[in-house]
């Protein structure tokens, strides 16, 4: 029974892994990108964690898994905004089909350019 | 079951490796290098987590956290490189 729980944990894990890093390479501008790979890979790298836990089940490799996914966990949201805030702030451009940007009147009022008005 | 899963896990976190690479290379922009690198970091630390668990050497589970820890450390630094100004 815990065979096929760690099998099918281990296929959905990497399956996620997989899907962030198709995301990663198909999405058309570095913010689309960043929120597959944060996303898929979080939820990815639970799943195999679990499948790690019950295929080791002993109590220091509980831990180590535990506390790999608690740092994970906690860190992947905090350096995606760390690059999510520095590219914008080094004026990488958007994506061509990008709506609403609406920190751009706030930091360069002069530069936009068909944006809809806020408030 | 538990034979397949880690064939499976391991072949597909192998081959995200190495779209992510393709990424890599690609670029066009260090912020899209950056990414692709963070997510390198995630799917190594679960490659090992996968192997540490179906060879039972549970020493490796040890080097999964170090890379954990220092792909946080080199996003976080190469965030405040960019937004410094040096975008290229």
């Amino acid at each position: 029974m815990t065979d096929v729980i760690v099998g099918v944990m281990w296929i959905v894990g990497s399956s996620f892994a997989f899907l962030a890093a198709v995301g990663v390479l198909r999405m058309p501008d570095v913010f689309t990108r960043m929120q597959a790979s944060t996303k898929a890979s979080t939820l990815g790298l639970g799943c195999l964690l679990i499948g790690a836990a019950l295929q080791l089940a002993d109590l220091p490799s509980i831990v180590r898994l535990a506390s790999i996914g608690a740092f994970v966990f906690l860190t992947t949201p905090v350096s995606a905004h760390v690059i999510a805030r520095a590219a914008y702030h080094a004026d990488i451009p958007l994506w061509d089909g990008t709506v609403l940007d609406e920190r751009r009147p706030l930091t360069a009022p002069e530069r936009q350019t068909n944006q809809p008005e806020i408030g | 079951m538990v034979e397949f899963g880690t064939h499976f896990a391991l072949v597909t976190l192998g081959s995200a490796v190495l779209i992510a690479v393709v990424r890599l290379v690609k670029g066009p922009t260090l912020p899209d290098r950056v990414v692709a690198m963070d997510l390198i970091g995630v799917l190594v630390v679960g490659l090992i987590v996968v192997l540490a668990a179906s060879t039972s050497v549970r020493a490796t589970l040890d080097a999964a956290i170090v890379i954990a820890l220092i792909a946080f450390v080199a996003t976080v630094a190469y965030g405040t490189y960019i937004e410094r100004g040096h975008p290229e």
